[in-house]
């Protein structure tokens, strides 16, 4: 039995301690907004807040993320800046990828309200899209930067 | 262009109440015949339509029959109805067309996505769809206001009246609407009075795209289910000669081990015991005859195919007399690997079979063909089979199977089972899992005369056949040639009075696919490349040298014109960078390209920015147009950079994305996308995008360093290679 915290509500998952926090999210939660992508976490399809910091989530076992603050994109609500950003921008095609991309993307402004494209780059490295919204990516960071009233340039 | 359409009484199958009151709008169209043919042949076979549904409370229902995969097709579409409708777009919902010939693409004869033709395909069917309901929303109006109908029109999802102040909502009209009789004659607007195509609506899948509520195949979940993943032969063509599941029954949540088809499943409560479960069985393969495929043995079959005459693609005049003549010869060669789609969602399929019906949710391209699968596994009547289209997290074309391969193993592992299974793939199964772009070898030799322009051209191709073998095969392949092995070779539009294309079919036996943009994601590379050495053969700007051998092609040469223009060509605004151009029709569109390139000190390419300049006809949404031209850049930067997939002893040496590598953030260029404004027939836009891109940036390479890359990827390796050649 693993006891998690997601999007503040205690769960008790009948899984085994090895399982990756992704499937434990996925199939037992059953929060689906957090995707599969690759499983090794070279895609970043699958990535939650722990504590507050971004971590793919393929790569934490549910037994890692008991006793941590665990996010997923249900538990930004639905006008987190970031995601206001990226409807405005009109940021997703097929929208797989962008549920990571906005955990990404919401933690990077946590840490830097300011990002210049630079640490957008630096930060949106490990968030692939096939569909290739990334132009898009970059402008809706740093419309959501402005849009939290914390200024943001490129 | 305007269409004045006869739709005669009996062409209306029924305009009746839906349950719940509102107005159900459906009607024979013949399948694939034009507005004109439709006329006069209205004694033809009609099928039924319905693509629209108003509710009492105002809500408009679009019913869609194509796939969205990222392309907008869910507002795009809608678009359509909406603009001959007049309706509120605030108003507007869609929802997913079930399977059902009334959803037939109204071109291939059943339901499906792909070939960037849903704009192309549909405009007419839900232009009429959209006027037709608002012809019989105003009647309804005028006959409760007994007014001429000819003085209430609709306007913004009102039927306004004659004296320009009282109006009733379709919501107030729908179910009088639906008792009106449908009118016989629809004129579809001029492009001047358009007020929704053009402009740039907001995407309706946005929101849920950004919230985690968009719902795709690989998120379904249905009481009782079960989660397989299949162990497929690690050659293509291999078979299971046994094996022992004895450890893997034994993993805590296996339920079942199943022998398919197409490799052996195993099925558990959750994916990762299912994954842990294949890891412990143990499979006894037969190879099969792929079992020595070497991808560097396979170059040199290719290679010495095309130094034989192959069947003839396209001919004018007499390319032998002409070299003769030909002051000039030049000749090049190129190469193109396989290529996996590498979708962000790995396939997936969740089948519940049970005795009397079947139920599939899945994100698919092609739902007709899968559905009758499934029909065929079963056993059942297509009609007890229900398919539901999930979004689409990527296609490519790689969820347009014609075997319907992934939806079948989920059919068969159901049937097994008794039990509703949903089938993942991992990221490796997709990577070695086939159905990739063919590999490519093209050879070209040129004449040019004392001016320097070609006076004869030769290309062979060789690759190997998509359609062979596929319902596909009919419509496609042609005296032995597959059109989708030389599109954009055998049309190319560069006037070269001596020319002549000739198709190799390459051996089958890895399994090949359509992928974006399909032939022309090579010939075009071949086709802009070797133009590129035709110019500086001759001396002369690869710009101007276009130009000249497209004097009668006015769309391709605004495009090169605008492109060229607004990249500055000539002078590149990157310090340090050089620029190269392309310019390519395909799927009805007309692209081109300005790439500026750099090359570091370990020779990797950096491409620092692209100008993209579009003609794709009459606009539906010139922001999804943008965006469209963005993601293709993207996925060709992606193949001409980094991807290939290659075999050695029969095994595809690629797994995952550390290997298989998708263009990064860091990476991507800055884009800048122009788009010709014209009312010509709408073009393709998911697609004309990806085959300028690589040969502007290996023009561009050639620019920067002299020298010609001539096979894909152009990665540091490749590069390094081509530098010692020298």
């Amino acid at each position: 039995m693993i006891s998690l915290n997601i999007n503040n509500k205690n769960y008790q998952v009948e899984v085994e301690g090895d399982v990756p926090l992704l499937w434990v999210i996925r199939e037992h939660v059953r929060l689906t907004g957090t995707k599969f992508g690759c499983g090794i976490g070279e895609c970043g399809a699958c990535t939650v807040h722990l504590d507050g910091e971004a971590m793919p989530s393929c790569q934490v076992t549910a037994k890692e993320a008991e006793g941590k603050k665990i996010t997923t994109i249900e538990g930004l609500g639905e006008s987190h800046p970031v995601q206001l950003a990226w409807i405005e921008d009109e940021v997703p095609q097929c929208g797989y990828c962008q549920s990571g991309q906005i955990m990404q993307a919401s933690a990077l402004l946590t840490v830097t309200p300011h990002p210049t494209d630079d640490d957008i780059d630096y930060a949106m490295n490990g968030n692939s899209c096939r569909c290739g919204t990334y132009p898009r990516i970059r402008r809706a960071i740093h419309h959501a930067a402005e849009k939290s009233g914390k200024g943001g340039k490129s | 262009m305007s269409w004045i359409i006869n739709v005669s009484r009996r062409e209306f199958c029924k305009a009746g109440a839906l349950l719940g009151g509102g107005l159900v709008l459906g009607f024979y169209l013949p399948e694939g015949l034009s507005a004109a043919q439709q006329a006069a042949k209205v004694d033809g076979p009609f099928i039924p339509n319905a693509f629209i549904r108003i509710g009492r409370d105002d809500t408009v229902t679009i019913i869609v029959n194509h796939s969205e995969m990222g392309q907008g097709v869910y507002t795009s579409l809608p678009m359509l109805v909406a603009e001959e409708l007049e309706a509120d777009w605030q108003k507007i919902r869609i929802e997913p067309a079930p399977v059902d010939p009334a959803y037939n693409h109204t071109q291939w004869g059943m339901q499906g996505t792909g070939g960037s033709t849903s704009i192309r395909s549909s405009w007419e069917q839900l232009s009429k769809a959209g006027a037709v309901a608002r012809i019989m929303l105003e009647k309804a109006a005028a006959a409760a206001w007994n007014e001429d109908v000819k003085n209430c029109r609709a306007e913004n999802g009102f039927v306004v009246h004659p004296d320009g102040k009282r109006r009733l909502s379709f919501g107030e009209l729908a179910e009088k609407a639906a008792q009106m009789e449908a009118p016989q004659e629809v004129v579809l607007k001029q492009p001047k009075d358009d007020k929704v195509l053009g402009t740039s609506k907001k995407r309706l899948d946005t929101p849920d795209k950004t919230n985690g509520k968009a719902l795709y195949g690989i998120d379904i979940m249905v009481p009782g289910m079960l989660t397989a993943v299949v162990a497929r032969p690690p050659v293509f063509g291999g078979t299971v000669k046994g094996f022992d599941d004895t450890w893997a029954r034994k993993i805590p949540g296996v339920k079942a081990v199943v022998q398919i088809d197409r490799g052996v499943a195993v099925v558990a409560d959750y994916f990762t015991a299912a994954l842990r479960g294949r890891s412990a069985l143990k499979i006894f393969w037969d190879d099969g005859a792929l079992a020595g495929l070497d991808s560097n043995v396979q170059l040199q079959q290719y290679r010495q195919m095309a130094e034989k005459p192959g069947a003839v693609a396209a001919q004018r005049g007499d390319f032998g007399a002409a070299m003769g003549r030909a002051a000039q010869k030049i000749e090049a060669a190129y190469h193109f690997p396989y290529l996996a789609h590498a979708p962000m969602e790995p396939l997936n399929c969740v089948a519940d079979v049970r005795p009397d019906s079947c139920e599939i949710w899945v994100g698919t391209q092609m739902q007709t063909l899968d559905r009758n699968k499934a029909a065929e596994i079963t056993g059942l009547p297509p009609e007890k089979v229900t398919l539901h289209t999930t979004y689409l997290g990527c296609g490519f074309g790689r969820r347009a199977v014609p075997d319907s391969h992934f939806v079948s193993e989920a059919v068969q592992i159901s049937k097994a089972m008794q039990a509703p299974i949903k089938v993942i793939w991992t990221r490796e199964d997709d990577i070695h899992g086939g159905y990739y772009r063919p590999s490519a070898y093209t050879s070209l030799v040129a004449g040019l005369g004392a001016d320097g322009m070609p006076v004869a051209l030769r290309q062979r191709i060789v690759c190997q056949s998509i359609v062979k073998g596929t319902p596909f095969e009919g419509g496609l392949m042609k005296n032995g040639i597959d059109a989708t092995s030389v599109e954009g070779a055998a049309d190319s539009p560069y006037e070269i009075a001596d020319f002549l294309v000739e198709y190799h079919m390459a051996p089958a036996g890895v399994p090949v696919l359509w992928w974006r943009s399909v032939g022309h994601s090579s010939t075009a590379f071949a086709k802009e490349c070797f133009i590129d050495e035709l110019a500086h053969a001759a001396k002369q700007d690869p710009y101007t040298y276009r130009r000249k051998l497209l004097a009668n092609h006015p769309r391709q040469l605004a495009v090169l014109d605008l492109a060229a223009r607004q990249g500055g060509w000539g002078k590149p605004t990157v310090a340090g960078a050089f620029q190269g151009i392309a310019v390519h029709e395909s799927f009805g569109s007309h692209v081109a390209q300005v790439a500026e390139v750099s090359v570091n000190k370990k020779n990797a390419i950096r491409v620092h920015k692209v100008v993209c300049v579009v003609d794709c006809g009459r606009l539906v949404n010139p922001d999804t147009i943008e965006a469209q031209m963005e993601s293709a850049i993207v996925f060709g930067l992606s193949a001409a950079l980094h991807d290939q997939i290659t075999f050695t002893r029969g095994r595809v040496e690629q797994s995952n994305f550390d290997n298989y590598e998708i263009l990064r953030l860091k990476e991507m260029p800055q884009v800048k996308v122009y788009i010709i404004k014209n009312d010509e027939p709408p073009g393709g836009i998911g697609e004309p995008g990806v085959p300028p891109i690589a040969p502007a940036v290996a023009n561009a390479f050639f620019a920067a360093t002299g020298i010609r890359l001539r096979a894909l990827p152009m990665t540091p390796a490749a590069i390094k290679e081509a530098v010692t050649m020298i």
